[in-house]
């Protein structure tokens, strides 16, 4: 979706500010919300591209005034409850009002080492052809996609080269609806800075994308 | 709108000092908890692992190795995901890592414009700045502003790329090693190796920074 | 982070004034005290706008065209003229441009950028026009705004969406309802909607409630 989130070129948000011996986390509940949206993975059957899908389905004015954990905190509160898993009345009354819904799997304990280390790969194994070799050229399609895909917009409809073939990934523009996981080939695509930003840009920067081939168009 | 910066009012509620996320928060593990969805044991182990246990050290690990084995170093930007799983770094947010090397005539630098992403395994969970929209917006777009605003200023005969994490590949930037350190060990060398400088938004340490 | 309004406290402050109430009184008083501005013609300005300049301008030109074949085609030609000559013009009016709905084309405006409308003929804009959802959507999915506002055209129908991203100011002319033979054009002035001279709306039937 043309969101909030896709702030690639954009203006206005002042200067980097990088805060010394910053603590990993600001405040307990920031630990709790944090550990809360990874073990909820499990018992809640969404993926990661569904997640990120909810967060950044907001009005773009809340997206950006908002704190990453409270972005991630509204994300799991409004995929528990889509999924059924609780309720607002249970929130303003700070108990489990109802039965649980049944799940297949929380995440126990004595599984989140294992858990972390195994992670999600997004490999897939296919019988396709890659369309595109290094070198070659190609333009970024001019796709629009109310729903979710990882083509930024400072980048579409422009001219790039295949630096290199990544292989055959989960593709998040179907996995995030549900329409399952699609992997198609993915490549990592080199833009010149003037390209994506003009004749006046600094000839100095070269920016890259990591595409799948339904964002590509050929222009060799 | 903006932020409440004025005085907060204290008013006659008879509740501790938390605020409404605060709250809010802490209802949600107590109904998931009483659900039987989430184990607070677990919680408190996904908690420490990346408040205590994976940070910016492992990066720095993997950063020295590469610096002193060539062996290694060829391996690293050659597959980075096993290289850095010799060391034992592997998993969430690293499954598929490719280490870019810094040179004279190259910067690199990440970003992920889009959201957050970065290599948990070898760097532990991002810093506010990076997940926020002044260095999301600006790193593609002017990434020697965004290296001043880190007081870093390349040389000039220096081309800068930006690598956008659009996807679930993860890029550690192998920073150049700094003059001074012949014969130095690895676990002195890591001492140089900053978050920053992974990320690309700065410079390993110089011998004489360190105390 | 926004603030749930429904949870307002009520402070115990001396008067019910919001912030920006309190503020735009500073800033007024401290202008005043300098001398910067004239008390009296902030008075007239906020008049003329509220009172004065509004939607009926534009529904007198776009009722004149309905019946005057003449002055329609100098509208279209010549919008500011056009409508100069019916005494409306001047702030984000000096260059008007008159657009023509016909069974074929439906025509859109919107500035994305701002906020930018024909003053002269319309007063000054509704909160909507000037906000977030309108100028996001009415370049990329204007059906779907026109469906927000109840309106759905012919498939055929070709929309045309003007973004006055310059100092052109555009002014929908919408097609004539029927039934209205022989009426004068203070009775067909009725008829006009302001959003039907922005394009969100159509003007409105003779058989409608005034």
């Amino acid at each position: 979706m043309n969101g909030g989130q896709d702030l690639g070129g954009t203006d206005g948000h002042g200067p980097v500010m990088p805060e010394p011996n910053e603590p990993v986390f600001h405040a307990e509940w920031e630990k709790r919300a944090f550990a809360l949206t990874l073990a909820m993975g499990m018992p809640g059957g969404w993926n990661i591209d569904m997640g990120r899908f909810v967060r950044e389905n907001r009005p773009p004015g809340e997206y950006l005034a908002m704190s990453y954990y409270q972005i991630w905190f509204a994300a799991l509160e409004q995929m528990s409850k889509e999924r059924g898993l609780m309720a607002d009345d249970e929130i303003a009354a700070g108990h489990s009002l109802r039965p649980p819904k049944s799940v297949k799997r929380i995440l126990s304990p004595a599984d989140v080492a294992k858990t972390l280390h195994r992670g999600g790969p997004t490999e897939r194994d296919t019988n396709m052809p890659a369309a595109f070799r290094p070198g070659d050229a190609v333009r970024m399609k001019n796709i629009n996609p109310p729903t979710h895909t990882r083509l930024p917009r400072y980048v579409r409809g422009h001219a790039g080269v295949i630096e290199r073939v990544i292989g055959c990934h989960v593709f998040p523009d179907s996995n995030a609806t549900g329409a399952g996981e699609n992997p198609q080939w993915l490549y990592t695509v080199r833009f010149d800075g003037r390209e994506l930003w003009g004749a006046d840009g600094d000839p100095s920067v070269t920016v890259s994308v990591d595409a799948w081939e339904p964002y590509l168009l050929s222009a060799g | 709108m903006s932020g409440h910066d004025h005085d907060h009012h204290h008013h006659d509620h008879d509740h501790s000092e938390l605020t409404e996320t605060e709250l809010r928060v802490r209802a949600l593990e107590t109904v998931l908890t009483e659900k039987g969805y989430v184990v607070p044991a677990a919680l408190d182990l996904l908690i420490e692992t990346y408040e205590k246990k994976v940070g910016p050290r492992n990066g720095a690990r993997v950063v020295a190795k590469a610096w002193t084995d060539p062996a290694y170093r060829t391996r690293l930007l050659k597959d980075g995901t096993p290289a850095i799983g010799e060391i034992g770094y592997a998993g969430r947010q690293g499954e598929h890592i490719v280490a870019v090397e810094n040179t004279p005539k190259r910067h690199n630098m990440v970003v992920c414009t889009l959201c957050s992403c970065y290599p948990w395994p070898v760097l532990g969970l991002p810093p506010v700045w990076y997940k926020s929209a002044p260095y999301r917006s600006r790193a593609v777009a002017d990434p020697r502003g965004v290296l001043a605003d880190f007081g870093v200023t390349l040389p000039k005969g220096t081309d800068i790329r930006v690598w956008d994490s659009t996807a679930e590949i993860r890029y550690l930037v192998l920073p150049m090693r700094p003059a001074g350190t012949d014969g130095w060990s690895e676990e002195k060398l890591a001492d140089l190796v900053t978050r920053d400088s992974m990320i690309g938004t700065g410079l390993p340490k110089r011998p004489g920074d360190l105390k | 982070m926004a603030h749930d309004d429904g949870d307002r406290h009520h402070h115990d402050h001396g008067s019910d004034l919001s912030e920006m109430q309190l503020r735009t009184r500073a800033l007024e008083t401290i202008l005043l005290e300098k001398g910067y501005i004239d008390p009296a013609s902030i008075d007239v300005l906020i008049e003329t706008y509220e009172k004065k300049i509004g939607p009926r301008n534009g529904a007198q030109v776009v009722a004149k065209a309905w019946v005057d074949p003449t002055f329609r085609q100098w509208l279209f030609e010549d919008g500011t003229a056009a409508i100069g000559s019916l005494g409306f013009g001047g702030r984000s009016g000096n260059h008007l441009v008159a657009l023509e709905n016909t069974p074929a084309v439906h025509n859109m405006t919107v500035c994305t950028l701002c906020s930018c409308y024909p003053w002269a003929v319309l007063g000054l804009p509704p909160l909507w026009y000037k906000s977030a959802p309108y100028r996001s959507r009415a370049v990329a999915d204007p059906r779907g705004v026109l469906a927000d506002f109840g309106v759905t055209l012919p498939k055929d129908t070709e929309i045309r969406v003007w973004d006055s991203t310059a100092e052109l100011r555009y002014l929908v002319v919408p097609m004539r309802p029927a039934g209205t033979d022989g009426w004068s054009e203070e009775k067909l002035a009725k008829l006009v909607t302001r959003d039907s001279m922005i394009g969100t709306g159509f003007p409105k039937n003779p058989g409608d409630a005034s």
